[in-house]
């Protein structure tokens, strides 16, 4: 038995880093803050490697199958004997892999946000906020219970909301952070329903009990049935909400286009690599549960992943903002994770999707942490978010260039690159299980090479535009995590996931199905090279296209107007006639009531305050006078 | 023993004092004037006392031992009353106990 106990500093340090600078950062180094908390990160990276050798290498394996071990725990709030929330450390080949995942990212973050955000106001704020994002999100990842999964999920939210908010002076960045916070709120508000049953039916918190295919909690609530599904798939479903909203699926992901208001390596941290990824995590860690004893909860799962990662990819074709492109991109991608997860089975060949997803999971972010940083890179250099001022960028910005167009490559599956063995296997795993989620994933995967080539073509080729002033390229300490995130995106695909993450810890031996690799490339190679006949020059077919295609192109542009959808129900529904009414009724009757006994109290009270003159006399002649009268009143009424 | 002196007069004499006191506490304006008056209605009481113990219990003496205390507890509280009149006079420059009403709604 190998000693994890360490583990525990990886979520201490990032804590401690961010109460430090949060605290004295300001006064007294917010030149060395930067530096001081990229250390930080730099030591819990190297441990979380060290914890995934240890883990996938040396440890014991049960029966083939890699164990969870509890590297920490102790309880935090004792209720009863059997009630009480921990806080620990759970290690399984997930959690350890988003380990490396997410330390791997905010590092990279790190040292690009030292050349990005140099200079700005608010400096050390940036990156003690960083910190707490860091903590959050490893807390959520390390979670042994789901009780404290949701604890850090909300931490995660809130440094989600600091971080997208950190220019505080800006109205739109200021809307975007409460949208972010409402809407994500709002779909955890399911999660919560979903937790509470979920463990009054099963009594208990805990994972590890929770998802035990053999345990007796999985078996809980089969039975009882409400509205056709049993308790268990409601609870799945409601838990899943809490996950559609955070990882950006439809009908929840109107908040994620938003939030690319914030600064563009938070961006690339926290709305692409790992927070909005949670959703997936989540799903992945109650993977038994869905499996086994929530079939219909899956297909949900499944469904709505298609349907989102089809309708951002549709959207991504037609927006200019080069980050929102990216953002509705990052949608559609876990959408594949979603999807993958929700056709995949518990153990055996059926696992193919669990790894699938996981291995996306991966592989997106790299790539995707490797376009928003690029994204940044160019934003920094041309002072625009916008496509159309942009072009032949490829002379100024060379290093920027090079790794754009691998995370282009990447990212429309084109082997050898990584983002082609993710994307293949989920791609089999959707064509073993459901035909039509292929269909709908296969044409996906062409939109996704089109719009980022699109993208591609036109910031970097494409018109020749006059600016302002020569873009330059970025300083040193924004090209090398670009460079090392390029590198782990063209490796990544090597490493073998079938024999580190499956859904049961098992090794499962797979392969490229050749009769679904080469269409899945030949389609990518399709949608780059109709983007590079309708961007690589300066042509009139995307307006003729746009102009035939109106409606389509202004639905799409507007984004299907489900942001007017939600104004609408939200404020000319819910508000009208909801919250007038009863804002009316609290105003008028209940406010009314109060107000009312308050002033017939300040009415007498005012009339008899007399009483309370301060003559000391009239006091005396009060109480002489009554004294009297009670004497009288002994003497001759008492009888 | 008895003298000449029925118990009927000494009890009126105390009521008219008593009363001569209370009149003078509820009017008199002047607080050294209202400490006056206290002091009569508490001498009317020791009266009283003296009075009852002498013609009703002229073999005990507890009348005239609460007659003492009520002297001394009264030589007391005249000394705390001047005390606080000073202050009194000190701060509002004034002992017309009208003026000294902040004490109020």
């Amino acid at each position: 038995m190998i000693n994890f106990n360490y583990t525990i500093w990886i979520l201490l340090l990032p804590f401690l880093m961010f109460l430090f600078l949060g605290l004295a950062g300001h006064k007294y180094l917010p030149k060395l803050s930067g530096i001081l908390g990229t250390c930080g990160l730099a030591i819990i990276t190297v441990l979380s490697y060290i914890t995934a050798y240890k883990y996938f290498f040396t440890s014991e394996k049960v029966d083939g199958a890699y164990q969870k071990i509890i590297a920490f725990n102790f309880t935090w709030l004792q209720f009863t004997d059997k009630l009480h929330i921990d806080i620990g450390g759970l290690l399984d080949p997930i959690s350890v892999m988003m380990l490396v995942v997410i330390t791997t990212v905010s590092f990279m973050v790190h040292i690009y946000s030292l050349g990005y955000m140099k200079g700005e106001k608010g400096f050390e704020r940036f990156f003690s906020f960083l910190s707490l994002f860091s903590f959050s999100m490893l807390g959520l990842v390390l979670a042994t219970n789901i009780f404290q999964m949701y604890i850090f999920w909300e931490l995660v939210g809130v440094s989600s909301f600091l971080l997208i908010g950190f220019y505080y002076q800006k109205p739109s960045a200021v809307r975007a952070s409460k949208k972010a916070f409402i809407v994500t709120r709002f779909a955890d508000l399911g999660f919560l329903i979903g937790i509470l049953i979920l463990s009054f039916n099963t009594r208990t918190f805990d994972f590890i009990s929770l998802t035990n295919p053999a345990g007796t909690a999985i078996a809980q609530g089969t039975g009882i049935g409400f509205l056709g599904l049993s308790i268990m798939t409601w609870s799945m479903i409601f838990v899943f909400m809490g996950g559609v909203g955070k990882s950006a699926m439809f009908p929840f992901h109107i908040w994620l286009p938003d939030a690319m208001e914030g600064p563009t390596p938070v961006s690339a941290l926290i709305h692409a690599a790992t927070m909005v990824v949670a959703g997936v995590y989540l799903v992945a860690r109650m993977f038994p549960i869905y499996a086994i004893a929530a079939p219909v909860a899956l297909n949900v799962v499944a469904y709505v992943g298609a349907f989102s990662s089809l309708f951002a990819a549709v959207i991504a074709c037609t927006q200019t903002d080069i980050k929102r492109v990216l953002a509705y991109s990052t949608m559609s991608q876990i959408g594949y994770m979603m999807l993958a997860l929700g056709v995949a089975g518990y153990g055996g060949h059926e696992g193919l999707g669990y790894i699938a997803s996981m291995f996306h999971l991966f592989t997106h972010a790299m790539f995707k942490a490797l376009l928003f940083l690029g994204a940044g890179a160019i934003i920094h250099a041309v002072h625009s978010n916008y496509m159309t001022d942009m072009g032949g960028l490829r002379r100024y910005l060379p290093i920027t260039h090079i790794t754009f167009l691998i995370a282009c490559l990447t990212i429309a599956g084109i082997p050898p690159l990584s983002g082609f063995f993710s994307k293949d296997e989920i791609l089999a795993a959707a064509f073993h299980s459901n035909k039509l989620l292929f269909a709908v994933e296969y044409a996906v995967a062409g939109l996704t090479a089109f719009y980022m080539f699109r993208l591609y073509f036109s910031i970097f080729w494409g018109k020749e535009t006059n600016y302002h002033h020569e873009p330059h390229e970025a300083p040193a300490t924004m090209t090398i995590p670009l460079i090392i995130l390029a590198i782990g995106s063209v490796v990544a695909g090597f490493i073998p996931f079938n024999k580190l993450v499956t859904s049961d810890g098992k090794i499962l031996e797979s392969e490229i199905e050749m009769m679904i690799a080469i269409p899945s490339v030949l389609i990518g190679l399709l949608g780059i090279g109709i983007a590079y006949i309708m961007y690589k020059k300066e042509s009139a077919i995307p307006d003729k296209l746009a102009s035939i295609f109106k409606y389509g192109y202004k639905w799409a542009y507007n984004k299907f107007y489900i942001d007017e959808l939600y104004l609408f129900v939200t404020k000319k529904i819910i508000f009208r006639y909801i919250s007038e009414p009863v804002a009316w009724f609290d105003r008028h009757v209940i406010d009314a009531t109060m107000n009312g006994i308050a002033s017939v109290t300040q009415n007498v009270s005012f009339r008899i305050r007399g009483f309370q003159s301060g003559q000391l006399q009239k006091y005396a002649f009060v109480f002489i006078t009554g004294a009297i009268m009670l004497a009288i009143l002994f003497i001759y009424l008492w009888k | 023993m008895s003298s000449g002196i029925p118990l009927q007069y000494f009890l009126i004499l105390a009521t008219i004092m008593f009363f001569a006191g209370v009149y003078g506490f509820l009017t008199r304006r002047n607080l050294i004037t209202i400490l006056m008056s206290v002091e009569l209605i508490l001498n009317s009481v020791n009266i009283n006392f003296l009075a009852f113990n002498r013609y009703l219990y002229p073999h005990k003496l507890e009348g005239m031992f609460f007659s003492i205390f009520v002297i001394a507890v009264a030589a007391s509280e005249a000394a705390v009353a001047i005390a606080i009149i000073i202050n009194i006079y000190r701060r509002f420059t004034t002992i017309n106990v009208e003026d000294v009403n902040e004490l109020k709604y």
